[in-house]
């Protein structure tokens, strides 16, 4: 939902990053107030996950130039941990397995650690179970799968669900979603998403990047934005989204083309 | 990376027992020769089967050489340039606490094990060792009101010298091997226990042995018995204080189960580990070794392994009675320059016996961390099996982590099973649990615990937080 007199949750000003040697985010522009749900697109490689990974943190990434401002204060002067506890989320295109960790005590120690950084209190044990309990069903997830370690063994569909109870119960202010939907079938897309629209509200905000349309039928964004090349090339609303559908990414590149040769 | 989360930048925190305590103590000359040998023994005011004993093991030491297959490095030790006997000087083991020298109190207070009768552990009984040398057991009384003996071996051998000399060295001969034989001719003090037919002991059994001296070598000797139908669990701790020179510790530790009986024995150890440029620390060449005599009998080793320069140690279990289990668990954790080769033997005599091992290790720095494990199955162990399970886990890149298993088996029909594995923490796994709001050395301290659980499981519920604990620590790093 789009209303001018939103906070501004998240604020991306010429970013650019790189991984080793290798340039790859180059000048990203994006603005991202309370409320809102935008979705990136575009071509594999064209920086997507970078994106998201750069805004969470990860080491392997530095960060060239640019800022962030993630409500008012600079995000990139945050260790990942400060970034999820202050509400920041990412869902990860390929959620990593921790054999070993139990998901229960490792949904237990996150959530909590958020919980802190609020003011709220800590859950103890039977607390948190109760509090699990009920944002399995957002997902509808089997309990079992709280006694198993952390992704071990879970299915690519499994997993993704794993993100989503895991962004039900850490009630974040910005959720940037990688890929959410890929490798899901319908049945499990729907139920996914469905969890997504639960959790959308008007104070929080939802970053979704995805390949497909499909995603975008049951989870309707207010911005659509086209990226190439380390860039936003486009940003439109809904009908974007459509068009790419309609007519694929040969014009994005042929745009993208004449950007870089200028 | 940014220098706060990369894995390889993991350093353990300074020792916090490296203290020195300012103590007189009674030494003599260093080096070793069969009249050092009869000093001991007459210091200790020992009966003549005891001298025997060290003098064989002398002369049995005189003609073995130090051996060299373990993956471990050091230096030539010069076995003259050592110190074989030091104690703090106080006369006599003292009747009472009120008695005891204040500063080994006050150490032993420093090192979290209160020995006072208004501070002490309610349900652990503690023989502290201080350099070699028994200085107090708690809970006597209380234990003999049931029978249990548990004093210092030196106390053991005056006053039940029938016992002594019925089951020394009847487990770890003093031939077994090179570190063996040294300690049979020169050890100096240790625990003994010994739980009657039928006893299940009242509460859990602890030595808390610290080293002190720079120069002086450790060669503690334990002995526990479980009598038939007995059963009794006991703890080891040990720390030492920080020199950049090396100390030998040599101890030997055996252990004896009648039918029906059950020992469960737990390490902590954490001695000085050398600086991170591998300066210093203990050289830990240990022999312990259970034998399960009895029918039915059940020994069970769990270790801690996180301290000392060198770790050479083998627990170990003889299984002869009929139906009787082995049991080791081990953790291992080596930082920096540490070297470790450990594991266990577990050596399949009797009919129907059943072994377990699974072994942990996690390597970080520099270390090198290698599991050693034979488990040998003879032509009278019909039905005889084995489950083993060795772990690795690596920390950053230098690290190093090997298994040795071997397998020797008599018997055809024998089930024998291993399973291998090895993990690295990655940076994405770490990555993943931060961007969920857990700070890095948690999540480095989540993985590790999650990768030890099956054998802090073993360990006594109060000693599995502080080995949680532990282990968390010597990862911590100065990272940030
Ligand atoms: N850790 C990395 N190491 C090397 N190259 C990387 C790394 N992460 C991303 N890249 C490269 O950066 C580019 C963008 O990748 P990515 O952000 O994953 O794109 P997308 O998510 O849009 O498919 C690709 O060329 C990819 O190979
Ligand atoms: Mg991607």
């Amino acid at each position: 939902m789009i209303r001018p007199e939103a906070d501004t949750l998240l604020e991306i000003v010429d970013l650019q990053a790189r991984v080793e040697d290798k340039p790859i985010l180059k000048g990203v522009n994006l603005t991202i107030k309370a409320g809102e749900i935008h979705a990136v697109m575009g071509r594999n490689g064209s920086g997507k996950s970078t994106l998201s990974k750069v805004l969470a943190g990860h080491p392997a990434y530095t960060v060239t130039g640019g800022s962030v401002r993630y409500r008012g204060a600079d995000l990139l002067d945050l260790e990942p941990e400060q970034r999820a506890r202050l509400g920041l989320f990412l869902g990860f295109q390929y959620p990593v397995e921790i054999p070993g960790v139990s998901n229960l005590e490792f949904l237990r120690v996150s959530t909590n650690a958020r919980r802190m950084e609020k003011g709220e209190e800590e859950l103890d044990t039977f607390a948190f179970e109760d509090l699990v309990r009920e944002r399995l069903q957002v997902v509808q997830m089997d309990p079992a799968f709280l006694e198993r370690s952390v992704n071990e063994g879970f299915s690519g569909g499994e997993k993704k669900r794993n993100e989503i109870l895991q962004m039900a119960l850490l009630d974040p202010l910005v959720a940037i979603l990688d890929e959410t939907d890929s490798g899901l079938d319908i049945d499990a897309l729907r139920i996914v998403a469905g969890g997504v629209n639960h959790l959308a509200s008007p104070d929080n905000a939802t970053l979704l990047i995805t390949h497909y349309q499909r995603l975008l039928d049951v989870i309707t964004p207010d911005y659509v934005h086209v990226m190439a090349g380390g860039r936003i090339l486009r940003t439109g609303g809904k009908e974007l989204a459509l068009e790419l559908e309609d007519r694929g990414y040969d014009w994005v590149d042929q745009e993208l083309a004449v950007l870089e040769v200028a | 990376m940014s220098s706060s989360t990369s894995v390889g930048d993991l350093v353990s925190q300074p020792y916090k027992y490296g203290f020195v305590t300012d103590i007189e103590t009674d030494k003599i000359d260093k080096g070793l020769s069969e009249d050092v040998v009869r000093l001991i023994s007459s210091k200790k005011g020992e009966p003549q089967f005891l001298l025997d004993f060290r003098l064989r093991a002398y002369q049995q030491w005189l003609r073995m050489e130090e051996p060299n297959w373990a993956a471990v490095g050091h230096p030539v030790i010069d076995y003259q340039e050592m110190i074989y006997y030091a104690a703090p000087r106080q006369q006599e083991k003292k009747a009472s606490l009120d008695e005891v020298d204040p500063k080994l109190l006050e150490t032993f207070d420093k090192l979290g094990i209160p020995l006072s009768e208004q501070k002490r552990l309610s349900n652990v009984a503690v023989d502290a060792v201080f350099d070699s040398v028994s200085i107090a057991t708690t809970y006597r009384e209380k234990l003999a009101e049931h029978g249990v003996i548990f004093c210092s071996i030196s106390e053991a051998v005056k006053d039940h010298p029938e016992l002594i000399e019925r089951y020394l060295g009847t487990v770890v001969p003093s031939k077994d091997n090179f570190f063996a034989a040294l300690n049979s001719a020169v050890f100096s003090d240790g625990s003994f226990v010994f739980i009657p037919k039928g006893v299940d002991c009242p509460m859990e059994l602890s030595t808390y042995f610290r080293i002190n001296s720079g120069d002086t070598g450790q060669f503690e000797r334990t002995l526990i018995v479980a009598e038939e139908g007995a059963s009794v669990s006991y703890l080891e701790g040990c720390t030492a204080p920080m020199f950049d020179t090396n100390q030998l510790h040599a101890a030997v530790v055996e252990l004896v189960a009648l039918d029906d009986a059950s020992i469960k024995y737990s390490t902590v150890q954490n001695w000085y580990a050398g600086d991170e440029n591998g300066v210093g620390g203990i050289y830990n060449f240990v022999t312990k070794r259970g034998h399960c005599r009895g029918d039915r009998s059940h020994i069970s080793w769990t270790q801690v392994e996180t301290g000392s320069a060198i770790t050479w140690k083998y627990p170990s279990c003889v299984l002869q009675g009929a139906h009787s289990v082995g049991e080791f668990y081990s953790v291992a954790l080596t930082n920096n320059r540490q070297q470790a080769d450990t594991g266990t033997k577990m050596i399949h005599v009797g009919p129907h016996t059943r072994s377990t091992i699974v072994s942990k290790g996690i390597s970080a720095g520099h270390s090198s961390n290698s599991y050693r494990g034979l488990v040998q199955i003879g032509p009278k162990a019909r039905g005889a099996r084995n489950y083993s399970q060795c772990d690795s886990m690596l920390i950053g890149d230098q690290a190093a982590a090997n298994t040795y298993p071997y397998i020797r088996s008599q018997q055809p029909e024998a089930s024998v099973e291993h399973e291998a594995s090895t993990c690295r923490i990655s940076a994405d796994q770490l990555f993943y649990l931060q961007s969920r709001g857990i700070g890095f050395e948690e999540a480095v301290s989540m993985m590790v615990s999650g990768f030890c659980r099956d054998v802090f499981n073993q360990l006594p519920m109060e000693f599995a937080a502080e080995a949680d604990k532990l282990l968390a620590l010597k990862l911590e790093g100065s990272v940030g």
